[in-house]
């Protein structure tokens, strides 16, 4: 019921490992692991959210770490004026990120295919730049985060409430989505990736159903973003700049597109990989280039998709 | 004032024709093999870099300059036989995707080569100093053979596909390329050396740049966004289109950095003005290409396709 039949088991498994990897890294007396982690869960958060504009809707948006910045830079800016209460962060995280979603947006899902990524791809440099010239937050430097969110029962400090704050986030979302796809307001949207035309035809106007699923996947990392601001306890235009947008599309892509739970996988595998290939040496990126080349060549319906037992056949 | 616009419009048109060379070398590759590569810069950071270490060891601007382009030439066909031949029939996805992970690895293999801090380029001697066009405002001559060299590969170019049979090859592969296929053209040949060409030119900006940026590692990922959004405004695949909009993104870019602060001081306070003048100087091109697109989807000279 809640998740595809043939994933189920995949996905029920990730999820108890995911639960116990608190426990299990303070038995090991490694702490390290409990920070990567949370950057896995707070990535997937990310890509799950880019799985449904590119998975269900078809709007391959390459400028969706500008929402991780909207929602990190809404905590920095608040705690730089003293505010640390955390239901004002995430309150303002999510609204700042919807208001850009639907600038966006509105300018942006009238178009599609390679219109839409270029125009994607322009706004998050036009967003990142603008961080990059606001001096007084730290412009191209960044800016510091002195404080954790605090929700008057407790602050974010614990890393591992941290992750435990951001595993209930991420299974809230999962659930929501995976409930909103199958709606039939994600109806509309799958239908409107498969055949527009007949959509129209119908009598519904994609323009709305469109502007609605963006500003929602763009909440929804615009969390993530304010979740990465209390780990990192810093943000930087470097975390909104167009590579980080490929690299969140990367993930949604390994897990496999249109499966939402995929984005804790492909999370999981990028950030795993990306740890691993930086221990091993610090030009990791000139093996992970070549990965992300053979992934796109040879396995680009993810890792569910390989798994899965019905192999459709590509185009 | 009149002559810091005219010296501004000349730094702007110099601008436009470096972004035209990596646009039209993008817009070649997507008319005709329907590939959008974001590694394109990538090309244009080779012909940087090897332009700066073989003048750094010979002391020759001109061996520099065939090495670049050479270098770049080379570099172009290596991956596309090996990589993006199998791209042409995917989707823009795989392809951006793809290409990413391109850009990926050869900018960390730059900085293992050449090591992670910028180098610089020297100048030709003989292009050094100034030339007054107009009394009392001095212009580098560099920046002046910059256009004039830029202009020159974009009429080559032009005449190339206008008049010869390989141009004809070209646009034929442009309109229908399943036709051209069946009439016995060797497709796979002509994407490369189209991809070539690109290639080329990519290397020929980057070389010239190098005297004017840092060259550095990353250094092809901005100008390629910038390219990218010249030729969506010019309307992908369209030459012409990547002319006109990388001239005209030049000239607002070097306007906005150096008008803007005047002209908003003028009705706000200096604390806004100074703080408002560079935020929307660097968003301009962005909001640009954004009007653009709200009147015109397709761009300004959307190419007619079959």
């Amino acid at each position: 019921m809640f998740f595809r039949s043939q994933h189920s088991f995949a996905i029920i498994m990730v999820l108890v490992l995911l639960a116990i990897v608190p426990p299990v890294a303070a038995a090991f007396n490694d702490d390290f692991y409990v920070g990567l982690a949370t950057r896995v869960l707070i990535f997937a958060i990310a890509a799950i959210s880019l799985d449904l504009i590119v998975g269900y809707a078809g709007m391959n948006s390459l400028g969706h770490a500008v929402y991780i910045g909207v929602g990190a830079y809404s905590v920095g800016i608040l705690n730089f004026y003293g505010i640390d209460n955390g239901f004002i962060h995430f309150g303002v995280a999510i609204l700042a990120s919807a208001l850009v979603a639907l600038f966006i947006g509105a300018s942006s899902v009238r178009t599609s295919g390679i219109h839409f990524i270029m125009i994607s791809l322009a706004f998050g440099q036009m967003l990142y730049y603008l961080a990059v010239s606001v001096n007084t937050f730290g412009g191209d430097d960044g800016l510091r985060i002195s404080r954790h969110s605090n929700f008057v029962v407790g602050t974010l400090r614990d890393p591992v409430v941290l992750y435990y704050v951001c595993f209930g986030i991420l299974l809230v979302v999962l659930f929501t989505l995976h409930q909103l796809v199958e709606s039939r307001f994600g109806m509309v949207l799958r239908a409107i990736k498969s055949n527009e035309a007949r959509v129209v035809s119908v009598g519904i106007s994609p323009y709305r159903y469109r502007l609605v699923g963006f500003v929602i996947s763009g909440v929804v990392c615009g969390i993530a973003g304010a979740l990465l601001a209390n780990q990192n306890l810093f943000i930087s235009p470097a975390s909104m700049h167009w590579s980080r947008s490929g690299e969140i599309l990367i993930m949604t892509i390994l897990g496999g597109m249109g499966s939402l739970s995929g984005g804790i996988l492909g999370a999981g595998i990028y950030v795993g990989l990306e740890y691993f290939l930086s221990r091993l040496t610090e030009h990791w990126q000139a093996i992970m280039g070549p990965i992300i080349v053979l992934v796109i060549l040879f396995a680009n319906r993810g890792v569910f998709g390989m798994l899965s037992a019905t192999k459709r056949r590509r185009k | 004032m009149l002559l810091q616009l005219f010296e501004q419009t000349l730094n702007g048109i110099q601008f436009g024709v470096m972004l035209f060379l990596i646009a039209a070398g993008l817009t070649l590759v997507f008319g005709i093999m329907n590939l959008i590569n974001i590694a394109h810069g990538v090309l244009y950071m080779i012909g940087a870099y090897i332009c700066a270490s073989v003048i750094s060891i010979t002391g020759s601007f001109w061996q520099g300059f065939v090495a670049a382009i050479i270098g770049a030439l080379v570099v172009g066909v290596v991956i596309e036989v090996l990589v993006f031949r199998r791209l042409y029939y995917r989707t823009h996805l795989d392809q951006v995707l793809a290409t990413f992970g391109v850009t990926m690895f050869f900018n960390e293999l730059v900085r293992i080569i050449w090591g992670p801090t910028a180098i610089y380029a020297s100048m030709p001697s003989f292009l050094a100093g100034h030339v007054e066009i107009i009394p009392g405002a001095p212009f580098p001559i560099y920046r002046l053979t910059i256009i004039g060299a830029g202009l020159t590969a974009g009429l080559a170019l032009y005449l190339v596909i206008t008049y010869t049979r390989l141009g004809m090859l070209i646009r034929a592969g442009a309109s229908n390329r399943a036709m051209i296929d069946a009439l016995g053209v060797n497709i796979k040949l002509l994407y490369t050396v189209v991809f070539g060409i690109g290639a080329a030119l990519a290397g020929f900006a980057g070389l010239m740049a190098g005297p004017l940026l840092t060259v550095e590692s990353g250094m092809g990922n901005d100008m390629l966004i910038l390219a990218l959004v010249v030729i969506t405004i010019g309307g992908v695949g369209s030459i012409r289109g990547a002319l006109v909009a990388s001239l005209m993104i030049g000239v607002i870019d070097a306007m906005g950095r150096s008008f803007l602060r005047p002209v908003f001081s003028s009705f706000l306070p200096q604390a806004a003005a100074d703080a408002a003048a560079p935020a929307i100087a660097s968003m301009l091109i962005y909001l640009t290409m954004a009007l653009v697109l709200i009147f015109r989807p397709q761009g300004l000279f959307p190419p007619v396709t079959r």
